[in-house]
């Protein structure tokens, strides 16, 4: 049996409870889906939340299978989550397997989101594993016939802790069984979905798993080129291949197609409906063929985008659509006349692109009145409501598989894909694979939005903030849902001209710094075309993080500058506990000199140095990013040398692979500070690939990357996917401020951006 | 028409039914061969996801007509090392955890071990210009360096 058949084999839960000793643990999902599917299929248990059976299950074996409704996008969630249900339940962490991201085999716990994976997602699954524990303790005592409170577990075998004799194992007490076990359900789905239990959750002190590095289970699939690792390689008998059509401009439609321009390409067709247009053909070479042959005469709409030279002046000035005040404490007006300096300045940062490592695909099969979707997106659930909506089918016919996808930072063009595909396999009959070219993944992706901030502060005597001011202004971060779970989401929705479903939301900064006054808001502006933009808006990793915590970092640095203050003497004066342990931590890795920062007064040298440091929290976590930058005064170029970050996010499950975590999100960070903006001219995005669209390349990457984990096994986890995103261009801005004197308030610091900065 | 050709990949030769000459090797290795490597990443030669070795060189597939390709022979990842017998690139990628989303594993193992073939002990600064030109979007970069490093190391 290939890989290809055990995906498309119609697993159910049951199938593989019942594989039960069969199952090995160490390896990739779709090994694992193996050894379930040669298991005999029983009646399936429908997927229920309140139904421990639905969270996890014990083989015959003794081992276990978790069913997460999550994703792991190659920073080891599933691995976390299978320490954490490993430390409850007593067992080594190669003895879980976790199963990721079926809609059939998991339940909607929100997909990839938020970097909830380990918080939300790992104490949902602790509780679980809890409940069975303590259900599996029962059973032992009745078997054993003795109390409870007397039994000890150990790899699984439970014990009498006076008779080491007497014992069993998890596997003879219920492998292959179901638990039957109700739980208490918050009754909602999504990231928040959430038990209640009273069973007794292991004491931190007694952790034995969680704090270790098991290794991924992915790794080798993926160097050792495996099949079916990705959802580009799952092929089905008998699939079609699809390219998509976007318009040459935004906001045109097609008047009419010449279907005959593509005549002498074996197989090639369009297909076409409302505004979207796509071309398949069985050999993928003849449907790209196709789509760059395909004549089509297009509509000429006029220019949807402001001029690209003055975006931030039409942010400033288009109308506010919605404003929030987000945090208030005692009044900033009454408290600035008292100031002994106020301080304002403006900051600014570009639209950016998830620009993933490969355009997303997709594949769709409707077979025997049900739609079956893989898709690399990072909310599975999501898509398959999205994909029922779309083709106005029940959503208990809809089957999403996740497989792992080309990149995974947010709602990128994955959801466009699952949708496109299901669309097209449903009309013509045949399984579809379509994949984006270069551009669908650039050009049109959801974007990371554009947005200027304006801070206000001021100082009193002692050097100390006194009143603050943060506003931020610009497009919101979800002018479409940061999943697909509806067509309106989707650009294929929108171009059948579904009615929009906007959502305005931004942020502001998350910080602990003590200022008895302060004002934080947010405004949010209409996007410059309403729908099937390219510039269309939706999360991307750590959204709204950067650019708000940019300009918010940027100006803490003008704020200690005014005061005369040592930037790192300066946040500590406003600062206490986990968060002041945090810079001290980064400040004594990196080697910090105490000084007012900026450039010895002589220095006439052409490429000079200057430290930074910028500190952020994101929903409880705390990252603190020193850098140190060489900037040539005559190019602009900036290169980030070195960095030391210190990391607290609660509990570390995993060392290791949150070490990979950390270095993977400060790299990406600095390639999008001083690289990344999306071009666009008045009618399109200009950025259609990597020469259009640079990214960091290895020249670049730093030379040394230290990395301080603050671990407090006592504090449930408070997330890590993200939250190192957001401090580094602060800290790399404070670092050219450093060693140039000149302070940079636009993003990306490009040397075309930055050129003359200096002279 | 299509016209047959033959192919040497990872050590076995295949015959395929080419319908354009023009078609790019990578269309070939993934849908006649049914490889699932290497990947299309761009198809503009700019992010290095589909690179083979061509008679031992580094190629990207995604932009190397099969008519320039005929009688060569060709590696890929796959053939490049097994699990149980491992490439030392390979073997220290998985020592170090190197990829996250691992898309773009291909192009930097297959160019890497071009790399070390002409220059088994390279430094930080070759194994960087070495590579140079090659994406990653996840930014593991510094893992990269490190298992290459360990790989000259092992070799």
């Amino acid at each position: 049996m290939t890989h290809l058949d055990l995906l498309r084999t119609d697993l159910t839960r049951r199938g593989v409870l019942k594989s039960a000793g069969a199952l090995v643990v160490s390896f990739s999902a779709p090994a694992a889906l193996a050894q379930a599917a040669t298991a005999a299929v029983a009646a399936p248990k429908p997927l229920d939340p309140t139904q421990l059976d639905s969270y996890l299950a014990i083989h015959r074996d003794g081992s276990a299978t978790v069913f997460f409704g999550k994703i792991d996008g190659g920073q080891g969630t599933d691995v976390g989550i299978a320490q954490i249900v490993a430390e409850e339940l007593d067992l080594p962490a190669d003895r879980v397997a976790v199963i990721l991201g079926d809609t059939a085999l998991t339940l909607n716990q929100g997909g990839a989101s938020g970097s909830f994976g380990i918080n939300w997602g790992g104490r949902t699954m602790r509780k679980a594993a809890a409940e069975a524990r303590q259900f599996l303790l029962q059973l032992a005592a009745k078997r054993l016939k003795v109390p409870a409170e007397t039994l000890t577990v150990a790899n699984g075998v439970v014990s009498v802790a006076d008779a080491p004799g007497k014992k069993i194992g998890y596997g003879q007490l219920i492998g292959g069984k179901f638990f039957n076990v109700p739980l208490k359900w918050n009754g909602k789905y999504g990231i928040v979905l959430d038990i209640d239990s009273t069973a007794p959750l292991k004491k931190p002190a007694d952790y034995k798993v969680v704090g270790t590095s098991p290794k991924r289970r992915d790794v080798k699939a993926k160097v050792f080129a495996q099949a079916a690792t990705y959802v580009t390689d799952i092929r089905v008998p008998g699939m079609l291949h699809a390219r998509v059509i976007r318009p040459p401009v935004a906001g045109a439609t097609a008047n009419s197609v010449d279907a005959s321009s593509i005549d002498g390409i074996p197989g090639a067709r369009v297909v076409q409906k409302g505004g979207y247009i796509a071309v398949v053909a069985e050999k993928e070479w003849n449907a790209i063929r196709a789509a760059q042959r395909l004549k089509i005469d297009w509509s000429q709409p006029a220019p949807a985008f402001a001029d690209p030279a003055k975006l931030y002046d039409h942010i400033r000035k288009a109308p506010v659509r919605k404003r929030v005040v987000e945090k208030q404490k005692g009044s900033v007006d009454d408290a600035m006349p008292g100031a002994v300096q106020v301080v304002t300045a403006d900051y600014a940062w570009p639209f950016q692109s998830h620009a993933s490592m490969g355009s997303a695909c997709a594949l769709a099969e409707m077979k025997d009145g049900k739609m079956t979707v893989w898709t690399g997106t990072q909310k599975p659930h999501y898509a398959q409501q999205g994909v029922a909506a779309l083709l106005d089918i029940p959503v208990e016919r809809v089957h999403a598989i996740w497989v792992t996808g080309p990149g995974s930072y947010g709602r990128n063009d994955a959801g466009d894909a699952a949708l496109e595909a299901a669309f097209l396999a449903h009309e013509l009959g045949k399984p579809v694979r379509v994949q984006g070219m270069r551009a669908e993944g650039i050009a049109w992706d959801p974007k990371a939005p554009a947005s200027v901030h304006h801070a206000r502060a001021g100082l009193d005597a002692s050097g100390k903030i006194v009143a603050y001011q943060f506003e931020s202004k610009g497009f919101s971060r979800l002018e479409i849902e940061s999943n697909e779970s509806h067509p309106a989401y989707s650009l294929i929705g929108q171009q059948w001209g579904l009615p929009l479903k906007p959502i305005d939301s931004f942020g502001t900064p998350d910080e602990a710094y003590d200022i008895p006054n302060r004002l934080m808001a947010w405004e949010t502006i209409a996007p410059m075309l309403d729908r099937a933009s390219p510039l269309r808006t939706s999360h991307q990793r750590d959204p709204v993080g950067p650019q708000i915590h940019f300009a918010s970092e940027s100006f803490i640095d003008e704020l200690a500058l005014a005061a005369k203050a040592d930037p790192v003497a300066f946040r500590l004066r406003h600062l206490s506990g986990r968060d002041a342990a945090a810079v001290k931590a980064a400040a004594e890795k990196f080697g910090w000199e105490t000084r007012v920062s900026g450039p010895a007064a002589d220095s006439k040298a052409d490429v000079v140095t200057g430290r930074g440091i910028a500190y952020a929290k994101r929903l409880g976590t705390i990252v603190v990013v020193a850098a140190e930058v060489e900037v040539d005064r005559r190019s602009g170029k900036v290169r980030a040398k070195r960095f030391a970050v210190a990391h607290d996010c609660g509990c570390i499950v995993n060392p290791a692979l949150l070490h990979n975590t950390i270095e993977g999100n400060i790299v990406q960070a600095t390639s999008r500070s001083l690289w990344e903006e999306v071009r666009f001219d008045r009618q399109k995005v200009t950025s259609v690939d990597w020469a259009t669209y640079p990214i960091l390349d290895i020249t670049e990457a730093p030379e040394k990357i230290d990395i301080v984990l603050l671990d407090h096994p006592e504090i449930p986890p408070s997330g890590a996917g993200e939250p190192s995103s957001r401090p580094v261009a602060g800290a790399i801005a404070n670092a050219i401020f450093d060693a140039t004197g000149v302070r940079i308030r636009r993003a990306p610091f490009r040397p075309e951006n930055l050129k003359g900065s200096f002279a | 028409m299509a016209t047959q050709m033959r192919l040497t990949v990872d050590g076995k030769s295949h015959v395929i039914s080419v319908d354009d000459p023009d078609m790019p090797l990578l269309y070939a290795l993934r849908d006649e061969l049914g490889l699932s490597n290497p990947h299309f990443g761009c198809g503009l030669a700019q992010c290095g996801a589909c690179t083979v070795h061509v008679n031992g060189e580094a190629t990207r597939s995604c932009v190397t007509p099969l008519s320039a390709v005929k009688g060569a022979t060709i590696v890929t990842l796959a053939g490049l090392g097994t699990a149980e017998h491992p490439h030392p690139l390979q073997a220290a990628y998985v020592e170090e955890q190197v990829p996250q989303c691992g898309y773009c594993v291909n192009g930097w193992i297959m160019t890497a071990a071009a790399l070390l073939k002409s220059n088994p002990h390279p430094s930080d600064a070759d194994i960087r210009k070495g590579l140079s030109g090659l994406k990653c979007r996840c930014g593991t970069h510094m893992a990269i360096i490190r298992a290459v490093k360990r790989a000259a190391s092992m070799a």
